[in-house]
């Protein structure tokens, strides 16, 4: 099992690296992506990068919860969650590595 | 909000950029995840979220149509657990 972590930085390497961008900018054009896909989502609006995937909000309503420790009932409030779907092409590519590392282990 | 509107918007604010590197650059964040979990990494960008792999145990599981049996076996699906900061952006109405 590889355990890389992969982060903002090696992402703004790539778009230096592809594109050839300063670094410095290649960086800010990271963050402003993220931006824009935080923006329409906390509007509410789903976002569809195709041949990776969907990012929308969905409405979860107030239920009653439970604190564990003292086991009393308290109310969770209504709230927004964020549901990403990995498209089929995604789910396909993760799959092929899936089965590789299965038989290397 | 699909994938070539994001790259309007980001060439609107950018107008310095050509909007075929606009797209390459949103097209190279997106393949560079996707790389990455390719190889079984994960993918963490701070405030906004983490991308993994879930392992699904194999199974056995049925044809709906005729009911035989069949074993469907282990697959890795993407999974994304939402950060704080994009979470609570979510859930400032």
């Amino acid at each position: 099992m590889a355990g890389k972590t992969i982060t903002r930085a090696d992402l703004s390497e790539a778009i230096y690296r592809e594109v050839g961008l300063s670094r410095n900018e290649s960086a800010a054009l990271v963050e402003m992506v993220l931006g824009e896909i935080t923006n329409a989502l906390s509007k509410g609006q789903p976002v569809k990068i195709s041949s990776f995937g969907s990012f929308s909000v969905r409405e979860k309503a107030q239920r009653v919860g439970r604190n564990l420790k003292t086991g009393e009932a308290v109310p969770i409030l209504p709230r927004r969650v964020l549901v990403f779907r990995a498209s089929h092409v995604l789910k396909g590519q993760v799959n092929d590595a899936g089965s590789k590392a299965q038989t290397e282990s | 909000m699909t994938k070539s509107q994001l790259i309007q918007v980001l060439a609107n604010s950018n107008p310095h950029l050509f909007q075929r590197d606009v797209e390459r650059i949103v097209n190279t964040i997106f393949d560079e995840i996707a790389k990455a979990l390719e190889a079984g990494d994960r993918v963490e960008m701070r405030g906004f979220g983490t991308f993994s792999l879930r392992r699904r145990a194999a199974r056995t599981g049925r044809n709906p149509r005729t009911g035989d049996a069949v074993s469907v076996p282990e697959k890795s699906l993407p999974f994304f657990k939402t950060g704080k900061e994009l979470r609570e952006k979510l859930n400032t109405h």
